[in-house]
């Protein structure tokens, strides 16, 4: 093999200063001990692009593995003459195990299998929450896919219309807050529906997420279609020991996040009760006591949140169910809608795992090509989708406000006598 | 292949969790952040765990890896953990060792000097920017990625090993309007975004192009089917109107012979105040407050220079607990550009379909020094 050959990249360069850890210079140590001209390749083009203000990757490419419709992603340079280390540089996405927790063997075969069969470049984790390898040729993928199955018992993702990749947030592995076991529902989630996430047929892409309560660390209600939120139904636990501590200084508020910077001593009435959006808690000051309406609280997790020695979320738990959420792309930007407010989560989760076959056989049915669930619903109208399509109850949780305008689209069979009159009878009673 | 197989799934989870975590699933009592970048867990067991939290750049090569891999053999028996937000996560059960470890990450940086794990990312601080590829991986991007969160990131770097700010701050970035990123529900966004229509490609596109589905694809109907001719030969193709395209780059993912990308054209659009947490106030879409600012690699000093402009204006006037949103429509938005003093363009005038959610239609307003007298309207 001849000489790795390294390029002028003096605006690459500007980014190795600065202490926010640099991936120019991470990039480059690894090209120059591995001696990797794909590392040097894709900072020359990456050079370009900051020369040029454009980006140097063609348009798409449809690659894969056989069997399998999505997970791989196809990308060729535009300059492949000046960079022939990465004329091809397909993305290989690789299911995370729950929660993305690790141990180093597992992950050092990942890195062995890199470098030997890819360009060592990789994202820890993509925006969906796959492992992304970045940066490999198509006849490496059977051969990736061979060791991945085989000596990592690892299996790839998702990509194109299909199930995406389904994420989590911690849950119950270290999570005090989590009401449901959110790791548990993803990996039985993910097994369950290998085949729609790795066979495209759906009319566009379609992710689920699992946050373990109101806090929603994984995003789940702005960024997935199905979005699953841990909660509880009962009342907030309090331990009233603990509140008197955070009156009297000794515990700091919200668990210490705020704590370079002086906001004075803790006020339990400025910081707790006149900021929950419910005003449903009451502090005694005499008695030194706590109080919660726990009927009126919303569950926003504020107060629990300030004081977790304190409080926690109550025993009876479960999820809320919301449908819908999406980037712009293509009718504006959509949050997930409240569609079922409680629902209870036991293994296998069949109840939920049904909810999701049914939306799928509506959705593939009635959903144009590149239509988000978000936007069926949208095109249909919530009331429908909820009554007609899912078959459950219209409940007042279901909107923030009712409708403001009185153009009700009324169906026949609501309305006595139906839609079908006789002009005759009608001009008997009035003559034109 | 002989002995193929497939759909096994992604390995179980269980086996990837340090035993101080299986022992205590689901058990945990309590947490808190001793200092920024360190959590400490309490299991109802009396059990204790510490996590410390690193930033990392998401793009990163293998031997960043190994090297993650070495420091959790030293100090965590091998198991580490990454955030959604692109954090890695190392966990320990004695002090001690905490602080062995602690110092080690301090002491690791790469040749140019940056550390490689600085720690912090937690309680009210600016954590990891959660961002999408750019020009190192994807064909429709706007802006770069890695690129500008790192420019960012070493101006505000301050803030992410510090707990100075009301709340905590989510920072996101999207290089193109696929927004891969979710920016639409962070606290301050980056989005990359093209300003000049797509070029049309007439010899090229009905060979690479289904034409109905291109059409179908404009959100705004700009597109309509054409002939042109091209030496001398008819080809069908398509015509935009260029009066109604609002730039998506939407026909360009459907369509290859329709690139939109312009070194000149393109740039960043600042939105803030989204969120996504039910804390308090229900999550909400963040709104744009910069319309456009130039591509400048490699350090988008523009950029960087309104993102800590907006950072520490709020900084200063928000309450404890207050996300940046919720300071935001406490004081108005109006007020919000005159703290600031970013100016107020029709840009920022909403003109896309359902605009009107956005139009104010109370009296309920704040006479900052945006608003002049009038006396007189010139016809
Ligand atoms: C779906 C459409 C509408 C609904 C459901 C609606 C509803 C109402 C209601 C409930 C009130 C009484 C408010 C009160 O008691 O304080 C009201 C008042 C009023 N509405 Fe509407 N409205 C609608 C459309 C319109 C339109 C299109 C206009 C004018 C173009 C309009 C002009 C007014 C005016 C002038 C009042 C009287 C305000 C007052 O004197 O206090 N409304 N509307
Ligand atoms: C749901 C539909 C509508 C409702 C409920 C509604 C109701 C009203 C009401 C309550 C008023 C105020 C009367 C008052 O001041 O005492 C009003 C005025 C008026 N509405 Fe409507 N309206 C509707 C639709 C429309 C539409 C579609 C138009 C025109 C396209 C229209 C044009 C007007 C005009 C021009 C006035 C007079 C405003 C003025 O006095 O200066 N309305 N309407
Ligand atoms: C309100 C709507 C949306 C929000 C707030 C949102 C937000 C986000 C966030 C925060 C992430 C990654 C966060 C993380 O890594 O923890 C993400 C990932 C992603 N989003 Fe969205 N998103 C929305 C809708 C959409 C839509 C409509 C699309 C596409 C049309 C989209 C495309 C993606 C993709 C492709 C990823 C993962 C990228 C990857 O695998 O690297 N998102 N989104
Ligand atoms: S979403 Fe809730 S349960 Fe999950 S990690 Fe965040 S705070 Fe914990
Ligand atoms: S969770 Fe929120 S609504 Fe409920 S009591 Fe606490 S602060 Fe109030
Ligand atoms: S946001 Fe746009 S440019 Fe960036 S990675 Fe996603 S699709 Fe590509
Ligand atoms: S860029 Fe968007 S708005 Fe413009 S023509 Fe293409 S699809 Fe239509």
């Amino acid at each position: 093999m001849g000489e790795v050959k390294k390029h002028d990249t003096p605006l690459m360069d500007e980014l190795k200063s600065g202490p926010w850890p640099s991936f120019v210079d991470d990039i480059y140590s690894y090209a120059e001990k591995h001696k990797k001209q794909a590392g040097f390749d894709i900072m020359g083009q990456m050079e370009l692009s900051y020369k040029n203000k454009e980006t140097h990757w063609k348009h798409g490419g449809i690659v894969g593995v056989f069997g399998y419709g999505g997970g791989v992603i196809g990308r060729y340079s535009d300059q492949q003459e000046k960079f022939p280390a990465i004329w091809a540089f397909h993305t290989v996405r690789v299911n995370q195990p729950a929660a993305k927790w690790y141990h180093s063997s597992a992950l050092r075969k990942l890195c062995d299998l890199w470098d030997h069969r890819g360009s060592g470049i990789m994202n820890l984790h993509g925006s969906t929450g796959d492992i992304i390898l970045l940066g490999t040729v198509t006849e490496q993928l059977e051969y990736i896919f061979y060791d991945l199955t085989h000596q990592l018992n690892m299996d790839l993702g998702g990509s194109g219309s299909n199930l995406r990749t389904p994420e989590c947030c911690m849950g119950m592995s270290r999570c005090e807050w989590s009401c449901i076991d959110t790791q548990d529902m993803i990996h039985e989630f993910t097994n369950q529906f290998q085949d729609e996430l790795h066979r495209p047929a759906f009319p566009y892409k379609f992710k689920i997420k699992i946050s373990g309560c109101p806090n929603d660390c994984v995003a789940a209600i702005a960024r997935s279609d199905f979005s699953i939120i841990g909660t509880w139904r009962d009342d907030i636990r309090i331990d009233q020991e603990a509140v008197r501590a955070y009156v009297g200084g000794e515990l700091k508020p919200n668990a210490g996040a705020h704590s370079d910077r002086d906001w004075g001593p803790f006020d339990i009435k400025k910081e707790v009760i006149d900021l929950c959006p419910t005003k449903c808690m009451h502090w005694d000051e005499g008695q030194k006591k706590l109080y919660i309406n726990n009927a009126e609280c919303n569950r926003c997790m504020h107060c629990i949140n300030v004081m977790p020695e304190a409080l926690r979320p109550g025993l009876d738990t479960g999820a809320t169910i919301l449908m819908g959420a999406k980037a712009p792309i293509l009718e504006g930007a959509q949050l997930s809608t409240v569609i079922i407010p409680f629902i209870k989560t036991e293994p296998p989760y069949d109840n939920i795992k049904n909810l999701i076959y049914k939306v799928w056989d509506y959705w593939m049915e009635n959903g144009k090509n590149r239509e988000r669930l978000g936007e069926t619903i949208q095109r249909i109208g919530l009331n429908r989708f909820i009554v007609d399509v899912l078959g459950l109850k219209p409940l007042p949780q279901h909107v923030r406000e009712p409708r403001s305008n009185p153009y009700i689209f009324w169906k026949e069979e609501e309305v006595e006598g139906g839609w079908t009159r006789d002009v005759a009878e009608f001009r008997k009673r009035h003559p034109a | 292949m002989e002995n193929r197989i497939t759909d096994i799934g992604p390995p179980h989870y269980w086996q990837f969790l340090p035993p101080v975590i299986q022992r205590n699933y689901g058990k945990w009592k309590s947490h808190e952040i001793i200092q920024p970048g360190v959590i400490k867990y309490k299991a109802e067991s009396g059990e204790v765990v510490y996590a410390v939290r690193c930033g990392t750049p998401r793009l990163e090569t293998t031997d960043y890896v190994r090297e993650i891999c070495e420091i959790a053999d030293k100090y965590c028996d091998g198991y580490v953990r990454w955030t959604t937000r692109n954090n890695v996560e190392f966990h320990v059960t004695d002090e001690e060792k905490l602080r062995a470890l602690l110092e080690d990450l301090k002491s690791r940086k790469h040749p140019g000097g940056s550390y490689k794990y600085p720690v912090g990312g937690t309680g009210a601080s600016v954590t990891n920017i959660v961002h999408t590829q750019g020009w190192i991986h994807c064909h429709t991007p706007a802006i770069d990625a890695s690129g500008v969160v790192k420019a960012i990131m070493d101006e505000i770097f301050d803030y992410f090993g510090s707990h100075k700010l009301p709340a905590q701050v989510r920072m996101a970035l999207a290089c193109c309007l696929n927004m891969c990123g979710a920016v639409h529900c962070s606290d301050i966004a980056v989005v990359g975004i093209h300003r000049k229509p797509p070029l049309v490609e007439d010899e090229r596109l009905e060979k690479v192009c289904e034409i109905p589905l291109v059409i179908a694809s404009c959100p705004l109907g700009a597109i309509k089917p054409a002939t042109a001719e091209v030496g001398g030969e008819k080809k069908k193709t398509v015509r935009v109107n260029v009066d109604r395209c609002m730039f998506c780059g939407n026909c360009y993912t459907m369509c290859p012979a329709m690139p939109i990308s312009d070194g000149q054209g393109d740039g960043i659009a600042i939105v803030v105040g989204g969120k996504v947490s039910n804390r308090i106030s229900p999550p909400k879409f963040s709104k744009v407050v910069i319309p456009y600012i130039p591509n400048e690699p490699p350090r988008w000093p523009t950029t960087v220079k309104w993102i800590k402009k907006i950072l520490e204006t709020y900084s200063k006037h928000a309450n404890k607990y207050e996300r940046v949103g919720d300071w935001i429509e406490r004081i108005g938005w109006e007020r919000f550009f005159e703290l600031t003093e970013i100016p107020f363009t029709w840009h920022l005038i909403d003109d896309y379909r359902l605009a009107y959610d956005t139009y104010r239609t109370s009296v309920h307003f704040k006479f900052t020094s945006h608003v002049e007298t009038v006396t007189e309207i010139e016809y």
